[in-house]
C-alpha cells in the first residue's frame, strides 16, 4: 500500500514566557493510504497539535512532514491552504461551519474555492447521504449540534479528499446522536476510501481505527495495530 | 503542484455576498459613521459649485455697473475730465462715516452714509421696502435706512433720520444693495441719500473723509478689461483704484473659496471622525469573524482571498454610505445659504450638483476603504489553527509593517486632501500638524482617564456603580474612539464660546478703570475747542486728543511704486498704494515704547530734518531699518522723512494709535482732523451726550464702547452659528459612533447582562448598570473636550489676544450636562433588545 502520510522525528516547541515549551518531541510513524488510525492521549498530551502539524495548518519546529508525497515544511501559509483544499478534509469538535452561510452553501465551498461549477447537486447528494436534504437552506444556528456535525461531514467529502482529519468529532454530542455520526463517518470513509485520522477521548471510537497511536507528554508511547478491517 | 492559481473574482465577490447577508444591517450601522461627514463635504462642495455659478450669473449685480473707479480725495480738474469721458451712463456716489440721528426714537449711531446721484445700480437693484422707493428716494429731499438700523431704533417708513443739519424723510427700509452682505451692515449699516443734498448736510467739508465712487454703465460692447488696461497708469498716478465685473468676480469668488474650504476642513475633521469610528468598529466587526476566516482558510482559502473578501464587503457598504450621505449632503445644502446668507453678497441657488455628489461618493469609499484596511490587514494574519484552538485567536499584529505601511497612507491621503482645499503647504502642514496633535491629545486623555480608572479604582462603590465603571475599559469597549470624537466635538463648541468671549471680555476688560470708552473722530480743527467744550460740560474727561493726517507713502530709500512694481511682493507694493493716517506729537503715550533708534518729538535742525517713529512690526515686516528716508505725499506736497525710532505699540487698548508718528513742527499746517477720547459713565450718560453732539456739530462720528461691543457680539454670532453649525456635523457623527459601537457589542452585553440575570439580578439593576456605563462615558468624553478646550483657550488669551482668561463654569456645565444626557439616552434606547432578551434564548445560543 502506498504511504499517504509521513511523519519524520517532528517536534513542535513554543517559547512562552522565556522559556521554550516542547509540545511534540521526535515524533516518528506513517499512514498508509486508505486506512484508518486514532491518535489518543490525556489532556495537554499533543494530540490536537500534532493533528495540526499532520493536515499542514501549523509548521514543526523540527523534523520532516509529508503528505501525499508534498513536503509541507518547505511551503508557506497559502502553498499549504491549497495542499488543504486539493488533499485533505476535516472534522472538527465544535463543527466549524460558517455561520453567514447555509448548510448547502457550507458543503459547497471547498468545491468552489476549486473553480469548479454546476457543484450544487454534487452537495445536494451529500447532504442526502448525511440525511439533510431537506435541510440545505438552514443556517448553522437553525440546527441541531448533532446535524450540524453531519454538515461538516458532507463539507469534508466534498472536495473527495485523500485524507480525513477528525478532531473529537463526537466530542459536543450525545451517545446517541454520536452513534449516528461515526456511523455516517465511516460509511463515508469506507464508500469514497479515503485516509482516517481521528483524534479522540473515546475509547470505543478509537477502537473502531485500524491503528492507535497513544501520546503523552508530547511522545509516541504505543503504536498498535487494532484487529478491525477497514 | 502549481500553487499560482487566481483569485477567483467571482467567487469572492459571492462569498462576500453571503458572508454579508446575516450581517448587513451591522454593516451599514458601521459606515453610518462616515454618513454626516460625507453629506457635510457634498453640502459643501454642492453649495461651491452653485455659488460659482451664481457669481458669473450675477456677477454685474455685485458692482452694479460696467465699471466702478473709487478715490478717497476730492477729483482734481484734470481728472474729471477723463471721469465724465466713460461711460454711456455715470453714476456717482460719496460715502463716509457719520453720525445719524432718528428724531422718534432719540437714537444715535455711527452708520455709513452713501450719497447718490445717477441711476445706479445699472445691474440689479437696491432692494427696498417698499420696492419703489429705490427710485423715487433720488428725486426728493429723502433715504433709504438699512434694515438693522430700521429695526433698532423701531423706525418705520415715513419717520425722518436726520444726516448732518438736515432730515430726510425715510422713503424706505434697504434690504439689499450691490456687492453687500449680512456681516457688512453688521460692520457699517448704510444710510443712502440722494447726492444733490449732500452739500445742505453740512457734513462735506474740506478734510472729511469722503470717499468717491463713479458708476459707469456702456450700451455698446467694450472690452473693460482693455479699457482698465489703458486707464492704469494714469489712475495709479492719480491715486484711484478701478473695480470691473471680472475683477469682482475673481474676489467675490476668491472670498467665497476661502469660506468654502474652511467649511470642507470642518466637514474634513466629521468625516475622520467617522472613519475612526469605521475602523474601530469593523476592528471588533473582524474579530467576531476570527472563526469563519480560520474555516475558510483550513478549507484552502488563501490570505489574500480570505482578506479580498471582507474588503469588498467594505467596499460595497462605504459605497452605500456614501450614496446615502450624498443624498443626505444634497439635502442639507438647501439650508445652507440660510446660514451663509451674511457672508456672501449674492442670491445662492441650490441645484443639484453631479460632481459634488461624484466626489463625494468616490471620497467615501476611498476614504471608509483606507481606515478599514487597518483593521482588515490583521485577516492576512489568522492562522487556520484558530480552528482547532480558540486561544491562539488573539493574534499578534502590533508588529505588523502594512499597518505602519496604512498609518502611513492615511497620514499621506490628510495632507493630500488639506492641500487640495488650502493650495498652500504651509497651513496644510498646521491644519495636519493641528489635527494630529488634537487626536493624540485626545487619545492620551482617554488612555490616562482608562488607566486613572483601573489605578483607583473605587472598590468601595456599590456594585452597580463598580460595574458600571469598569465596562469602561472591558475587552471590546470604545472608550477612546469615544472620547475622541465626542471630546473633539464638545473641545469644538467650549473653545467657539470661550473664544467669542475672550474677545468681549477684552473689550470691556480694556475700557475698564479710567480707560477711555468713547472715540469722537472727524472733528474738524475749527472744531476742537467746541467738541472739548461740549464734553466739558457734560463732565467728560478729555483723556487725549489727537491730529490725524491722511498721507500716501511715495518713496522708500528713493524706490517708488513703479521701479519696485516687477520685482517685488505684493505685500511690498502694498506699502505705496495705501492711505496712512499719521499723528504728530512730541511725546509717547503710555501705550507705547521706544524699541530702536531715538526718539525725536519735534522737527530738528536748520534743514527741518523730520525723524518719524514706525511702530516695530510693521518695519519688521517692511523690512524698514533706522536711517531709512521714506518721502510721504500729504495732499499734493511731498513731505521727506528719516526714520529715527521704532516703537513697540500696545494695540490692545481703546485709544488711538499709529503705525507712523511724526514730530511736531511740519504737519501743523496740513489738512487734517483730530480724534477725542474721553469716559462716559453709563449708556444714558453716552446717549445724551452723542445727541447733543450730533445736533451741534453732525460731522463728528462717535463710536462708543457699547456700538463696538455690539457689532463685536453680532459678527461673532454670525460666524459662531456657521461654526457651530459645521460643528454639529463632528457632535452627530460622535453620535453615531456610539450608536454603533451600543449596538456592535450587543450580543456581548446580551450574554453578560443574561448571565447577570441568571444569577439573579434585576432587570432594574442591569439598567443601573448600563445607564451608568454611559454616563461615565458622556462625563469622560465631555469632560476631556472640556478640559482641552479650557486649556486652548486660555493659551489663546494669554499668548494670541493677551488678556486674561476668566472661565465662565455656567455654559460649560450645561454642555457638560447636555452631553452626558445625550449619551446616557443613546445608549440606554440602543440597548433595550438587551434587557427584552429572554435569559434561555441567549443560552441557547440563538442570540
Amino acid at each position: 500500500m502506498d504511504t499517504i502520510l509521513n511523519i519524520q522525528n517532528v517536534s513542535k516547541t513554543y517559547q512562552s514566557a522565556g522559556r521554550t515549551l516542547t509540545v511534540l518531541d521526535n515524533i516518528n510513524f506513517s499512514v498508509e493510504a486508505g486506512s484508518t488510525m486514532s491518535i489518543v492521549g490525556p489532556s495537554g498530551s499533543g494530540k490536537t497539535t500534532l493533528l495540526g502539524l499532520c493536515a499542514g495548518l501549523d509548521r514543526s519546529s523540527a523534523g520532516m512532514v509529508e503528505l501525499h508525497n508534498i513536503k509541507l515544511d518547505g511551503l508557506n501559509e497559502d502553498e499549504r491552504a491549497q495542499v488543504r483544499n486539493q488533499y485533505v478534509g476535516f472534522i472538527f469538535q465544535s463543527f466549524q461551519l460558517m455561520p453567514t452561510l447555509t448548510a448547502l452553501e457550507n458543503v459547497m465551498v471547498p468545491l468552489e474555492l476549486r473553480g469548479e461549477r454546476k457543484i450544487k447537486h454534487i452537495a445536494l447528494d451529500l447532504l442526502d447521504k448525511v440525511g439533510l436534504a431537506d435541510r440545505g437552506h438552514h443556517y448553522p444556528s437553525q440546527l441541531s449540534g448533532g446535524e450540524q456535525q453531519r454538515v461538516s461531514l458532507a463539507r469534508a467529502f466534498s472536495n473527495k479528499p485523500r485524507i480525513l482529519f477528525a478532531d473529537e468529532p463526537t466530542g459536543s454530542l450525545d451517545a446517541e446522536t454520536s452513534e449516528k455520526v461515526i456511523e455516517l463517518m465511516f460509511g463515508l470513509n469506507k464508500e469514497a476510501g479515503t485516509t482516517l485520522i481521528l483524534v479522540t477521548h473515546d475509547a470505543d471510537l478509537a477502537s473502531k481505527t485500524q491503528r492507535i497511536i497513544r501520546i503523552k507528554g508530547g511522545k509516541v508511547i504505543s503504536d498498535e495495530r487494532t484487529t478491525r478491517e477497514n | 503542484m502549481n500553487y499560482k492559481t487566481s483569485l477567483n473574482l467571482r467567487w469572492l465577490l459571492l462569498m462576500a455576498w453571503r458572508d454579508s447577508r446575516r450581517n448587513r444591517s451591522r454593516l451599514l450601522l458601521f459606515i453610518s459613521s462616515i454618513v454626516l461627514g460625507i453629506a457635510a463635504l457634498v453640502a459643501i462642495y454642492s453649495l461651491g459649485d452653485n455659488v460659482r455659478m451664481d457669481i458669473d450669473r450675477q456677477a454685474a449685480g455685485l458692482i452694479g455697473a460696467d465699471l466702478e473707479i473709487s478715490t478717497n480725495k476730492p477729483v482734481e480738474p484734470q481728472m474729471k475730465g477723463l471721469l465724465d469721458s466713460l461711460g454711456d451712463k455715470r453714476s456717482e456716489e460719496l460715502y463716509f462715516a457719520s453720525m445719524v440721528y432718528f428724531p422718534k426714537s432719540q437714537g444715535t449711531r455711527l452708520v455709513q452714509v452713501r450719497a447718490l446721484k445717477g441711476e445706479f445700480p445699472y445691474y440689479g437693484s437696491l432692494e427696498t421696502t417698499p420696492a419703489a422707493a429705490g427710485k423715487s428716494f433720488r428725486t426728493r429731499q429723502a433715504a433709504l435706512v438699512d434694515k438693522t438700523l430700521m429695526l433698532q431704533y423701531k423706525a418705520q417708513v415715513g419717520d425722518s433720520v436726520k444726516v448732518g443739519n438736515i432730515s430726510f424723510v425715510i422713503a424706505g427700509t434697504l434690504l439689499k444693495a450691490p456687492g453687500q452682505t449680512g456681516l457688512s451692515t453688521s460692520v457699517a449699516p448704510a444710510v443712502y441719500i440722494p447726492l444733490a443734498y449732500l452739500e445742505q448736510t453740512g457734513l462735506s467739508q474740506k478734510g472729511s473723509r469722503i470717499n468717491y465712487k463713479f458708476y459707469y454703465k456702456y450700451n455698446r460692447p467694450v472690452d473693460i478689461q482693455q479699457l482698465v488696461k489703458t486707464l492704469e497708469p494714469r489712475l495709479d498716478k492719480e491715486g484711484f483704484n478701478y473695480n470691473t465685473v471680472e475683477n469682482q468676480k475673481e474676489n467675490t469668488g476668491r472670498s467665497f473659496t476661502d469660506l468654502t474650504n474652511f467649511l470642507s476642513l470642518v466637514g474634513f475633521i466629521a468625516l475622520l471622525l467617522g472613519c475612526i469610528g469605521v475602523a474601530s468598529s469593523i476592528h471588533i466587526y473582524i474579530k467576531e469573524k476570527v472563526g469563519s476566516i480560520a474555516i475558510l482558510r483550513c478549507l484552502g482559502v488563501k490570505a489574500m482571498q480570505a482578506f479580498l473578501i471582507f474588503l469588498i464587503q467594505i467596499v460595497g457598504i462605504g459605497c452605500i454610505g456614501s450614496i446615502i450621505g450624498a443624498a443626505l449632503g444634497t439635502l442639507v445644502q438647501q439650508f445652507l445659504p440660510l446660514v451663509l446668507k451674511d457672508f456672501i453678497a449674492v442670491e445662492i441657488t441650490t441645484a443639484v450638483s453631479w460632481s459634488a455628489i461624484a466626489a463625494g461618493i468616490v471620497l467615501g469609499i476611498f476614504i471608509s476603504l483606507l481606515f478599514a484596511l487597518l483593521p482588515l490587514v490583521s485577516l492576512r494574519k489568522i492562522s487556520p489553527l484558530n480552528t482547532l484552538r480558540v486561544s491562539l485567536n488573539e493574534t499578534d499584529i502590533s508588529r505588523d509593517k502594512a499597518k505602519w505601511i496604512i498609518y502611513g497612507l492615511i497620514l499621506l491621503f490628510i495632507v493630500f486632501f488639506t492641500y487640495l482645499q488650502l493650495g498652500e503647504w504651509l497651513p496644510t502642514f498646521f491644519f495636519t500638524g493641528g489635527i494630529l496633535i488634537a487626536f493624540f491629545i485626545l487619545t492620551g486623555m482617554a488612555m490616562l482617564l482608562m488607566w486613572l480608572v483601573r489605578k483607583f479604582f473605587p472598590s468601595s462603590w456599590s456594585y452597580l456603580w463598580r460595574q458600571g465603571l469598569s465596562n469602561l475599559y472591558r475587552p471590546n469597549n470604545q472608550t477612546i474612539i469615544l472620547i475622541v470624537s465626542i471630546g473633539l466635538g464638545t473641545f469644538f463648541i467650549c473653545t467657539l464660546f470661550s473664544v467669542q468671549s475672550i474677545l468681549l471680555n477684552r473689550i470691556t476688560f480694556s475700557a475698564s478703570g479710567n480707560q477711555p470708552n468713547m472715540v469722537l473722530f472727524d472733528i474738524q480743527s475749527g472744531q476742537k475747542d467746541q467738541v472739548a467744550n461740549l464734553a466739558k460740560q457734560y463732565r467728560l474727561p478729555i483723556l487725549q486728543q489727537v491730529p490725524v493726517v491722511n498721507m500716501r507713502l511715495e518713496q522708500i530709500n528713493g524706490r517708488t511704486a513703479a521701479t519696485i512694481s516687477n520685482t517685488d511682493s505684493n505685500s511690498r507694493r502694498g506699502v505705496f498704494t495705501r492711505e496712512y493716517r499719521v499723528t504728530y506729537r512730541d511725546a509717547l503715550t503710555a501705550s507705547e515704547k521706544i524699541t530702536e533708534g531715538k526718539w525725536h518729538g519735534k522737527t530738528e535742525g536748520a534743514t527741518g530734518t523730520a525723524y518719524i517713529s514706525i511702530e516695530q512690526g510693521w518695519a519688521r515686516r517692511q523690512k524698514i531699518q533706522i536711517g531709512d528716508t521714506m518721502v510721504f505725499n500729504v495732499q499734493g506736497a511731498m513731505v521727506p522723512t528719516i526714520v529715527g525710532s521704532f516703537r513697540e505699540v500696545d494695540w490692545n487698548r481703546i485709544q488711538t494709535n499709529f503705525l507712523v508718528v511724526f514730530p511736531t513742527g511740519i504737519l501743523e499746517e496740513a489738512p487734517q482732523f483730530h480724534v477725542l477720547l474721553t469716559r462716559v459713565a453709563s449708556d444714558e450718560a453716552s446717549a445724551r451726550f452723542q445727541q447733543a453732539m450730533v445736533q451741534q456739530l453732525p460731522n463728528v462720528s462717535i463710536i462708543d464702547l457699547g456700538l463696538v461691543l455690539k457689532t463685536l457680539d453680532d459678527i461673532l454670532e454670525k460666524i459662531g452659528f456657521v461654526i457651530r453649525f459645521m460643528a454639529a456635523f463632528s457632535i452627530i457623527t460622535g453620535l453615531v459612533v456610539l450608536i454603533a459601537s451600543v449596538l456592535i457589542s450587543k450580543y456581548q452585553r446580551i450574554q453578560e447582562s443574561v448571565l447577570l440575570r441568571t444569577l439573579g439580578a434585576s432587570r432594574r439593576q442591569i439598567l443601573v448598570i448600563t445607564a451608568l456605563e454611559y454616563f461615565f462615558l458622556g462625563a469622560l468624553a465631555s469632560l476631556t473636550g472640556i478640559l482641552l478646550s479650557l486649556a486652548g483657550s486660555w493659551a489663546l488669551a494669554k499668548y494670541t489676544f493677551k488678556t486674561v482668561f476668566v472661565v465662565q463654569p455656567l455654559p460649560l456645565v450645561v454642555v457638560f450636562v447636555l452631553i452626558c444626557l445625550l449619551t446616557v439616552a443613546i445608549g440606554l434606547m440602543n440597548s433595550r433588545g438587551v434587557l427584552k432578551r429572554s435569559p434561555l434564548e441567549v443560552l441557547r445560543g440563538e442570540g
